[in-house]
């Protein structure tokens, strides 16, 4: 009943004009920021954040429209990576995957449609295991070691072992090139810079966003211009499709099981809605084999799954950020800074002596996600236009918008720079039949794979047996085994 | 004659001293050489929010982020593209420093290559432990660690030569024991290492007072030690430093900014004297002790030369921790 009663609160705060006129605006930028390419929640919210502190909001308002910017942008990520091949935010690269294909087949609607309707089950199924499970589930974020990370990645790796194109070698090279961006940078085990050739911009190894916007965005630029060259460019048909009721069932475990596993992976310090999307996509393609897969032709599975994992994954987020004052990922850090600069102090007090904050919160996101779903649900029309624009005009605006968004993370031309070279690397391997995501998947999962190995081997100097060692352990390393070997199983079995 | 050339140079001179004072800065920015969020962003947001509330600037002054190795990227395109500009503050903390010191602000530059000019305040490191923890004294720490430096792991937020790595060596060194034997975790931000602090992947943990505040408040860690060199103030003036225990482990954390390397005496001493306008303001100190931060007032040449015993202070750390040669 305690939770009734505090959710009571939580919409008395969440429903007065000025919150829920906030909840709206938020949304709706959030949506904006997030659909723009290289601009993604983490500016939206840093760039909010001073305004909302200087129109001198109270702490609550100012946290319900930062929040919204967050998920909006979840929301808003997937509508560029259907379109136009170009994920708006890193949330949302494994959404190109079967959304654009979709796309291209003049399915726009219909794919932006159904991954508006997971992104929302995604958020509220993560919101009401959020009000149920807090407690509980802060706990066990901190009991995940670096072991546990260990094994969640190379679980991660094995189910995307397999997860594009034809041919697995393909894949396992583009894993390994985006590993090798994985360790340029300064070596936190040793201090020692590695591969940095001098460049201070490439201190901390590569920028994630470049090489996603570089990768995709860049590459996808020169591939419309060679069909513009050779005279073949066909506008994409855009059809009047839209999610049919038959399309929900259909994906209804889908979203379930990837609303699950993204927000726990969203809870987990350390690894975010990229991870989550990978994890659930991976998982779904796993689950699929064998029967009518086709997943990277335009699988409604393939969308439903990112979609909903990376909306639960920011939602999951928040919990370590206001149970314990430990930020999530990088958009939760600036929550938390927001929260200090209001003196409210996070922690598992907030709840009890400021619940106006903590459930006024976690109303509004209930009341945000439904406003988002009714934003964007008859936008997709207007979405869906932009499909008509003829692609010499929409190729400038492209560009325009990468170099904008790259430009203002860091504010140097190196990064600018650096995108085009990554764009005509990415072009290239896409000629020779490559896919994009594996790269920047082993970007990803490389980077927390092996600074989790490190630490795990630094605590136990050196002994590798700290990699199986406690329950959470051996159950994902169970999952590993079964990821690699039940599809073969299953096979014999059959026989 | 003569007198004309003398009220030439009277004139002359007139307006040269109308010029020193004359220096008025049009557009200022603070560049925070991270992302937005962290430390630095703070730093900036120190700045432009304190001046603007003590009434020392009218001009609004914008923050830019410019992320990179701790400041590396931001104190090359100072020096490389801007140096003589005297509107471009720029955000360091003692960080920075420790880089500058290890030669990681790229191979020709070092803590020369900039006008330091004035701070935001100090942070020091806390000795941290889980509150179940058996010990409950800094001394009590210690005799375990020095049975067995090997099995004792340390973890904070940062890699091995970074701040938070060296406020672990230094504690370490304090007690005597060779902090190479050290075992170190390192994390990626506080965040993460109080996180592994609480799931008991970690014993101690050397973090910053600033940010701790919710985490003690939580009642789910205890500071065993305070790294300042005398007893904070106000919330934490209960917990005894590592000094009254008998341990010489001092880690102040400042934060400040610099200007170009180039930039002209008269911009230099004009924002030497807002800055000490500034310190005598209420309300610039309101701004740092509501980020958590204590004042440490010091500015122009007083801060230029203790910068640079600072760096020079630390570059006998590094090499003697092996970090540099």
């Amino acid at each position: 009943m305690d939770i009734l009663h505090y959710l009571s609160i939580g919409f008395s705060v969440a429903l007065t004009p000025l919150n829920l006129g906030l909840v709206l605006a938020g949304c709706f930028i959030g949506t904006l920021i997030g659909s723009l390419p290289g601009i993604g929640p983490i500016n939206g919210v840093a760039i909010l954040l001073p305004l909302a502190y200087s129109v001198g909001l109270p702490p609550e308002s100012a946290l319900i429209l930062l929040a919204g910017v967050y998920y909006g942008a979840e929301y808003g990520g997937r509508i560029s990576s259907i379109l136009l091949n170009v994920p708006g935010d890193a949330g949302a690269i494994m959404t190109t995957l079967d959304g654009y294909p979709m796309a291209k087949r003049g399915e726009a609607g219909r794919a932006l449609a159904l991954s508006a309707v997971s992104s929302f089950f995604g958020s509220i199924g993560a919101l009401l295991l959020m009000v149920i499970f807090a407690p509980l589930l802060s706990k066990l974020a901190i009991q995940f070691g670096p072991s546990e990370y260990v094994w969640l990645m190379i679980f991660a790796f094995t189910c995307l072992a397999t997860m594009v194109g034809k041919r697995p070698i393909k894949t396992v090279v583009g894993v390994v090139i985006g590993l090798l961006f994985a360790t340029v940078g300064i070596d936190s085990g040793t201090g020692i810079l590695r591969f940095t050739m001098d460049i201070p911009n490439l201190f901390d190894g590569v920028d994630f966003l470049v090489v996603v916007i570089g990768m995709f965005a860049i590459s996808e630029v020169l591939v419309l211009l060679e069909s513009w060259a050779r005279n073949d460019l066909k506008l994409t048909p855009v059809g009047k499709s839209f999610v049919s009721f038959a399309d929900l069932m259909a994906v209804k475990w889908v979203v379930l099981r990837s609303t699950l596993s993204g927000f726990l992976i969203g809870v987990l310090p350390g690894t975010g809605a990229s991870i989550a999307s990978a994890v659930a996509y991976g998982t779904e393609k796993r689950f699929a084999e064998g029967h009518d897969d086709k997943f990277g032709e335009g699988d409604i599975r393939g969308l439903a799954a990112p979609e909903a994992a990376n909306n639960a994954a920011a939602a999951g987020s928040m919990l370590p950020m206001l149970t314990l004052g430990i930020p999530g990922s990088g958009t939760t850090a600036i929550l938390l800074g927001a929260l200090l600069m209001f003196n409210v102090t996070p922690g598992p007090l907030l709840f009890e002596q400021q619940p106006n904050i903590a459930w006024g919160l976690i109303a509004s996101m209930f009341v945000g996600n439904i406003a988002l779903l009714v934003l964007n649900l008859p936008m997709i029309g207007v979405f869906v236009r932009l499909l008509s624009i003829k692609q010499s005009y929409l190729v400038p605006v492209i560009v325009m918008l990468t170099f904008v968004g790259i430009y203002s993370i860091h504010g140097d031309s190196f990064d600018l720079f650096f995108m085009i070279v990554l764009g005509i690397f990415a072009f290239i391997l896409r000629k020779l039949g490559f896919s994009l995501a594996p790269v920047i998947l082993g970007l990803v999962l490389g980077e927390v794979l092996e600074e989790n190995l490190r630490r795990a081997l630094s605590i136990s100097g050196g002994d590798w047996s700290i990699l199986l060692n406690g329950t959470m352990t051996y159950v994902l390393a169970f999952a590993t085994a079964a990821a690699l070997f039940a599809p073969k199983l299953l096979k014999i079995l059959k026989k | 004659m003569k007198s004309n050339i003398a009220s030439l140079l009277l004139v002359g001179g007139l307006t040269a001293a109308l010029n020193v004072s004359a220096f008025e800065p049009s557009k200022p920015s603070c560049i925070a050489p991270a992302k937005p969020g962290g430390g630095f962003d703070i730093t900036c947001r120190i700045l432009s929010t304190g001046f603007a509330n003590a009434g020392i600037t009218d001009i609004p002054m914008a923050v830019t982020f410019m992320p990179g190795g701790v400041g590396a990227v931001a104190y090359n395109y100072i020096n490389s593209s801007a140096p003589d500009d005297p509107n471009k503050l720029v955000a360091f903390s003692s960080g920075s420093l420790l880089n500058l010191a290890q030669g990681k602000f790229g191979k020709d530059l070092d803590e020369n290559d900039a006008r330091w000019v004035g701070t935001a305040g100090v942070d020091y490191g806390a000795i941290m432990v889980r509150a179940d923890a058996p010990w409950n004294t800094l001394s009590e720490l210690v005799d375990d660690i020095k049975k067995d430096p090997s099995a004792f792991v340390l973890g904070a937020g940062g890699g091995v030569g970074s701040q938070d790595w060296m406020k672990a060596a230094i504690l370490m060194k304090s007690t005597g024991v060779d902090p190479k034997k050290m075992r170190y975790v390192a994390y990626e931000g506080g965040g993460e290492a109080s996180a592994a602090l609480l799931g008991g992947h970690i014993k101690v943990y050397p973090g910053d007072v600033g940010e701790i505040k919710g985490l003690v408040e939580s009642g789910k860690v205890k500071i065993l030690a305070i790294m300042s060199p005398e007893r904070l103030k106000g919330d934490f003036a209960n917990y005894p430093t590592a000094i009254e225990q008998g341990y010489d482990a001092e880690w102040t954390i400042l934060r400040g900014y610099y200007l170009g390397p180039k930039v002209s005496d008269e911009a230099y001493n004009y924002w030497t004297a807002q800055f000490q306008k500034a310190y005598k303001s209420p309300a610039f100190e309101k701004v740092i002790v509501d980020q958590n931060l204590v004042p440490f007032n010091m500015s122009g040449e007083a801060l230029d030369g203790y910068i640079k015993e600072r760096v020079a202070f630390m570059r006998g750390l590094a090499q003697e921790a092996g970090l540099t040669n």
